[in-house]
Order: C-alpha cells, then structure tokens, then sequence
C-alpha cells in the first residue's frame, strides 16, 4: 500500500472515529475543535469525515483559507489595478470569483481588463518577461506556505531586473490571527463563562484548534506554544489526509479529558520544531510584518507583510498609488450608497468563528448574505461554517 | 496577406505550406470553394455532401427524429488525446447517443479567425472526419465563415446531430426508480487535466490523455440487449460526474448515492488533482456515459460494456427514496423550498457522505 494509503486506510479510520467517540462519551460533552486551515476543511469535508464525527466533535472551519479572508478593501484595490490602463492582473484561480464591494475580478475581466490566472508567482515573473510593455501585477495573497514562493519571484524579477513587475501585498500570516480569535473569548473568563462581544455560557467554547500542516513547516510547531502557555488551549499540527485529521481529533480529545494543554506535532514527516528557516529567510529579505485587515474580523496587528522599503520598485501600492486611490475612494462611494457599508458592520462572522454564534444568529445570514452574495468569510468559502450551514441544513441525519 | 494559389495541397493532412486563411476565405466566392474542397470535402466522404446544395437531403429514418446543437471552442484546439474537431463530433454524437438514439447525420459550421494556417484546417478536418467515421456518422452539410484577427478565438466549430431513437429505447427521468443502480463506463477526469495541462504548461500531468470517443456504440449495444432495463442516460462532459448526478437528482426527485470507493479515476489524474486542488469528480469527460439501469441489470450493464472494451466500466451507485424533507417547509434562514428535497451525495470509503452541488462556473485551482 502506498504512503497515502496507509493515511487513507477505512479500517484505521472507522478505528479512530470510535475512539474519539469513546473518548467523548467518557468527557460527557460533545467537543467543538477548529481546523484552522482550509485544506484541512476541504479534507474534512471530502473524506465526509464531519458526518462521521456529527454530533460527538463539532468541526468548525477557521480563518485559514487565504482567498476568504482577504478584506474587502484589497479586493477592491485589486479589481482597481485590473481596471488601471495598461495593467495586466495575475492571480491564483481562486480569487477570482470573491466579491470586493464593486465586484469581483471575474467581473472586471468580462469588463475588458486583463486577469490572468497562474498555478505560482514564477509564472507571473515568466509572463512579464515576456511582454516588457505592460505592467504585470502580481496578487500576493497566502499565508507562511505561499510567502516563500512569492519571495522566490521577487528574486527572479530582481535578478532579470524587470522593470514591468510588482506585486501587491494581502499576505497574512497566522499566529497573530489565531491570538486575535481565542483573546475575546478566552480573555475574560476563559472558556465557558460570559465572554465580552456577546458570548453565551451556554455555547461550546472552542476546545482546541487542528493546526495547519503546511504553514506549520514553515513556521515550526513552537509558534504555538502560546495557545497552550497563555489561554491554556491544546492543539495539534496534522497532516491532510483522514487518519491524520483524525488523529489529531482523537489526541484533542484526550487533551481536553485530561485537562493538559499542550501543542503536538503530529505531522513530523514534515513538520519540525524550528520550521524551515531558510523558507522565513527569504521572505524576511523582501517583507516587513505590518497590521492586516481580515474579512469578518477586522484589523489585526503584525498578522500581514508588506515590502520592505527597500523594495518599493515591486510594491504595486507604491508604483500605482493614484490608481488604487481612485478605486477605493469609487468603492467607498458606491459602499456608502448602496449600504454595503452597512452590511459589512452588520456581518458577525468573527462572532461565528470564535463559537459564540449560530450561523442562522447572524442577522445577515440567509438574508444579505448569501453563498451567491456572500457578505464575510465563513460564506465566502464553500465550507465556510456559514456556507455548510446554509448547504446542509435539514441533511444533518444525512451528512 | 499573400497567398500563393498555385501550391495548394493536393494530397494528405498536414500539407498546408505554410498558407494562411484569409478574409478573403470566407467572401463566399472562389476562395471559399477552394477552401471547402481542399479542406473538407476530401475529408467528410459522404454522397449526400458532395452536391454542395443549400441542403443536404438525407432519406428518412427509421423512429423518432433525435436532433441536438453544440458549440466548440476549446483552447488549445489539440491536446493530448483529441482537438477541436474530434471533440466537435464526439460531444454531439454523445449528446445524440444517450438520448437512446442512433446518431446518422451531423452539420459542421466552422468560425474560423483570420490568419489561421491550413494545415491547422486541415488536421482538425482530417480528425473530424476520423472521429465521424468511428461514430458511423456522415457529415452532410457545413458552413465556413472567416472574422477579423481578434473576432474569435483562432477556430470555433458548430456540429448539429440528427439520429433516429432506437426501437424498444424508453428513456428519461420520470422511468427511474428507487433501487435503480448508476453504471459508469470508465475512469473519470481525464479530458479535463489532459486540457488543462496543454492549457497551462503543467508538465508534471503531460502523460494524461483525453478521453475523447463516441460512446454511441456502448449505448446502443445497452439498448439492444437490454432495452427499457436502460432507464436515464448522460455523458458527464463539462461539470463532470458530479453535476450529472446533481441533475438525475433534480430530474427524478430521488437521492442519488454514489460510492467514492468504486470511481474509477486514473492515478495521474489522481495526483494532477491534488497538486492542483481539483476535484476529479467535477472534471469533464468526454468519452463516458453514466447510465441508469434496473438493480436487476446492473451486472450484466457492466459485463456488456466490459465486453465493448470498457474495463474499468463499473456500478457507482444508486438512485434511493429522498428522506430528507424540509422541517416546516421553511428553513431558519426564510428559504421556503419545496418538500422533498432530493440531493446527490458520495459515501466516502470511510463511511462518510458528502453532499454534491453543482459548480457554480467553472471549477478554480485553490491556493489553500
């Protein structure tokens, strides 16, 4: 059997899902676990692994696919540099489609702008190259994982000494994020009493987070020693494939029966303690940290990169700064008038993310915001808690 | 442009000379005759082509008249295991076959861009008249039209099928069943890497091959052997096996279960699809059919399209009574729908299901 196999084995997964079923029974509560990065949502959900643990853990979806949490203010900054004379957008598939406040880059392509759409940023380097007389812009989103591949373009076009190549800068990175979320609900009386924001006793609190395998590498496991030091919250770093998630679900478990906080690597075939620090070396070499706007959760500090000044010839918000400008003030105009603006305040999605709301709570859901028009992240991504509630509900006996 | 008229093919495929289409192709005069001779007619053999009328009349066939149109536009227009052309006669004949009929006559209508070298006319030409050959079909009337560089994109090709439906074919949604098992006549996803990876330069997938085929002899031979046991037929093309299932789903108003474990997807579309965050259940195909057949046929569905060379043809699922209703008939979220409501779902292989849903267009590479 091959090495994928083994992780895909039914026996040992119908083995794990007793286990955790055990395990929670013996607990007396259901667990509510976050799988913070969304390859390991679309893992969980394509192995139907969510069904599997339905009503004993609770998986819920975190902030950990790039493309959904990108604000709105920077898919508009995007969709303006598509429309800007002379500019070409190049980006990864999926961003394509996620509405800014004046639409998506989709729809500015059908407008006659030029989107095109890369499996790396090396491609959009090689395709500069290629054309000197228009300017390519390169969308930087990603977390830890993307950053060292866009660094490595960066270096390219350094080398090349292309003049009609920048970038524009929505990196996120992730432990920031993941602070940002547990404080609200951990910061005042930890988990279980009446959290600041509108928090319910009586609501799951997150018992532990599944923690990304591949930004994992890169960062080390040891970036998140804080989970467990300071909010006294376990977690594990997993692998992608079923017996990996479900390990993980089983050792939060445990964790949470035994009462121990601690943050296993369960991914060591990739994952170390340091992370890859070579991967950080060039990524520091060309960014800085810098405060980033999340959708749904608002201004971050220190949780995105842009360019180092010394940089700023790649810095397409720099070299474009008029274009982008023009673009926002038009979105922010047409926000206030169509009371885009409004919805946005409105949107609880950090609230749904952090447990302490329902998705149906959510005044928005179903109504303004939709999978068709999503309003804040957990819509946007198809798996989103939002997005799968609305999908699923009335299958639950089914799914 | 300057085209030398003197030196046009005279023999075989790939003889273009380096010619050039020109506007002038398409004025309908001289040029446009040349054209249609040199590249078509020596391909297309078919007497009811040949006079060149305003029409092609056909004699008359046997059962209803099946009829079906369908655009080509597919870039690149040669990819690894098919083109444009072969692709524009297998999606119509397909389209015509799981109707349950025989396909017997396609039109060809070329929109082609100005500036597009014979040769490549006469390869697609050539293809066509293959793929035509191997769905025993005629091609019996066309059309060709040249646009300005830039009014389209390099060729774009127009068939139209008519075929006669097969004595003792019952077929259509309102005849499937609860217990009704789903037949699916090979491996899935194919067509679309082997496209995406010309598309995109992705070498790492270069070894998958389109599956670009006529599948009107498999459905034929079904309906021959097992008449109205068939009961709803469909080629999973654009949206792949799991937008088909969706629509017999939506068709029939029954839950339509497949088992992930019995899908036959090829280990390099497999590995294509995981570097690339693809779902093989949503890539196109374009040489398989997903037929819906009575649970007492099943086997032998599965055995006849083995014996026609199909061997990875397998039962993937069945069609069940929808248990899911509605509470209330309202959701929480206001959104009155209809009781029952039927879905399509995959049972993982770990006992888990998932619930399919169609694309919303078409199916992006993730970055996360």
């Amino acid at each position: 059997m091959s090495r994928a196999g083994d992780f895909r084995d039914p026996a040992l997964v119908k083995a794990l899902v007793a286990a955790v079923r055990r395990d929670v029974e013996a607990l007396g509560r259901p667990v509510t676990l976050m799988e913070v990065c969304g390859t390991h949502t679309v893992a969980v959900s394509r192995s139907g692994l969510r069904g599997l643990l339905h009503g004993f853990v609770d998986l819920r979806s975190g902030p950990g696919c790039p493309v959904c949490v990108t604000s709105e203010t920077d898919l508009d900054r995007m969709v303006a540099l598509a429309l800007a004379p002379g500019t070409v957008v190049v980006t990864f598939g999926d961003m394509v489609r996620v509405p800014g406040t004046v639409g998506t880059l989709e729809e500015a392509r059908a407008a006659g702008a030029d989107v095109r759409v890369v499996y790396s940023a090396e491609g959009a380097v090689r395709a500069a190259a290629e054309e000197p007389e228009r300017l390519f812009v390169f969308l930087g989103v990603g977390f830890e994982t993307t950053q060292p591949g866009v660094a490595l373009a960066l270096r390219e076009a350094d080398r090349l000494g292309l003049e009609n190549f920048c970038i524009l800068s929505a990196h996120k990175t992730l432990p920031q994020a993941l602070r940002a979320l547990i404080e609200p609900a951990a910061g005042g009386d930890a988990r279980g009493g009446d959290a600041p924001g509108g928090g319910r006793a009586d609501r799951p609190r997150l018992d532990g987070f599944i923690l990304p395998g591949h930004v994992s590498a890169v960062i080390g496991r040891r970036a998140y020693d804080f989970m467990a030091d300071e909010y006294g919250l376990p977690g594990a770093v997993a692998g992608f494939e079923p017996v990996d998630i479900l390990v993980a679900v089983r050792e939060l478990v445990r964790s949470v029966r035994a009462g121990r906080a601690r943050v296993l690597n369960l991914y060591s075939r990739v994952v170390r303690e340091e992370g890859n620090p070579r991967a950080r070396a060039i990524v520091d070499r060309f960014f800085e940290p810098c405060p980033a706007e999340w959708r749904g959760l608002g201004t971050i500090p220190a949780s995105g990169l842009k360019l180092r000044p010394e940089w700023e010839r790649f810095d397409a918000s720099v070299r474009l700064r008029a274009a982008l400008e023009d673009g926002l003030a038009r979105a922010r105009a047409r926000a206030q008038r169509t009371g885009h603006e409004r919805l946005r305040r409105a949107c609880r999605c950090g609230d749904v993310l952090r447990g302490e709301l329902l998705p149906p709570e959510c005044p928005l859901f179903g109504r303004s915001c939709t999978p068709v028009r999503p309003v804040g992240p957990c819509m946007v991504s198809t798996e989103g808690s939002c997005a799968a509630y609305y999908r699923y509900e009335g299958r639950g006996d089914r799914v | 442009m300057n085209v030398d008229r003197e030196k046009g093919p005279r023999d075989g495929a790939g003889r273009g000379n380096g010619r050039r289409v020109t506007l002038a192709h398409g004025a309908g005069g001289r040029l446009t005759a040349e054209l249609v001779r040199e590249v078509f007619l020596k391909h297309f053999q078919s007497r009811h082509l040949a006079p060149l009328g305003d029409s092609a009349l056909v004699p008359p066939g046997g059962g209803r008249l099946a009829l079906t149109t369908d655009g080509f536009v597919v870039d690149p227009l040669f990819f690894p295991g098919g083109d444009i052309g072969r692709l524009a006669v297998c999606g119509t004949v397909n389209d015509l076959a799981v109707a349950g009929a025989a396909p017997a006559y396609l039109t060809a209508s070329f929109i082609i861009e100005e500036g597009l070298p014979f040769e490549v006319l006469e390869r697609v030409g050539l293809s066509m008249a293959r793929a035509a050959e191997e769905a025993g079909v005629e091609v019996v009337t066309g059309d060709t039209k040249v646009v300005e560089r830039g009014g389209c994109d390099k060729l774009f090709i127009v068939t139209s099928g008519v075929g006669f439906v097969l004595p003792g074919a019952d077929i259509g949604p309102s005849r499937v069943r609860p217990g009704d098992r789903l037949v699916l006549s090979g491996p899935v996803g194919q067509h679309g890497v082997a496209v995406l990876s010309q598309r995109e330069g992705l070498g790492f997938a270069s070894s998958v091959r389109s599956d670009c085929a006529p599948v009107a002899g498999l459905t034929t031979r079904l309906i021959e052997e097992l008449g109205p046991a068939v009961r709803w037929m469909r080629d999973p093309t654009r949206g792949g096996l799991a937008t088909v299932v969706c629509e017999l789903a939506e068709e029939t108003g029954l839950d339509v279960f497949l088992e992930e474990e019995v899908i036959p997807v090829p280990s390099d579309v497999a590995a294509a699809c995981e570097l690339l965050g693809l779902d093989p259940l949503y890539l196109a195909n374009e040489g398989k059919v997903l037929v819906v057949v009575e649970e007492a046929a099943a086997q032998r569905a599965v055995d006849l399209l083995r014996e026609a060379g199909q061997a990875d043809a397998a039962v993937v699922g069945r069609v069940e009574e929808v248990v899911v209703r509605t509470p209330g008939g309202t959701g929480a979220h206001g959104d009155r729908r209809p009781e029952p409501r039927p879905g399509a779902y995959l049972r993982t292989p770990y006992g888990g299901t998932r619930f399919l849903e169609r694309l919303a267009g078409e199916q992006l590479p993730r970055i996360c």
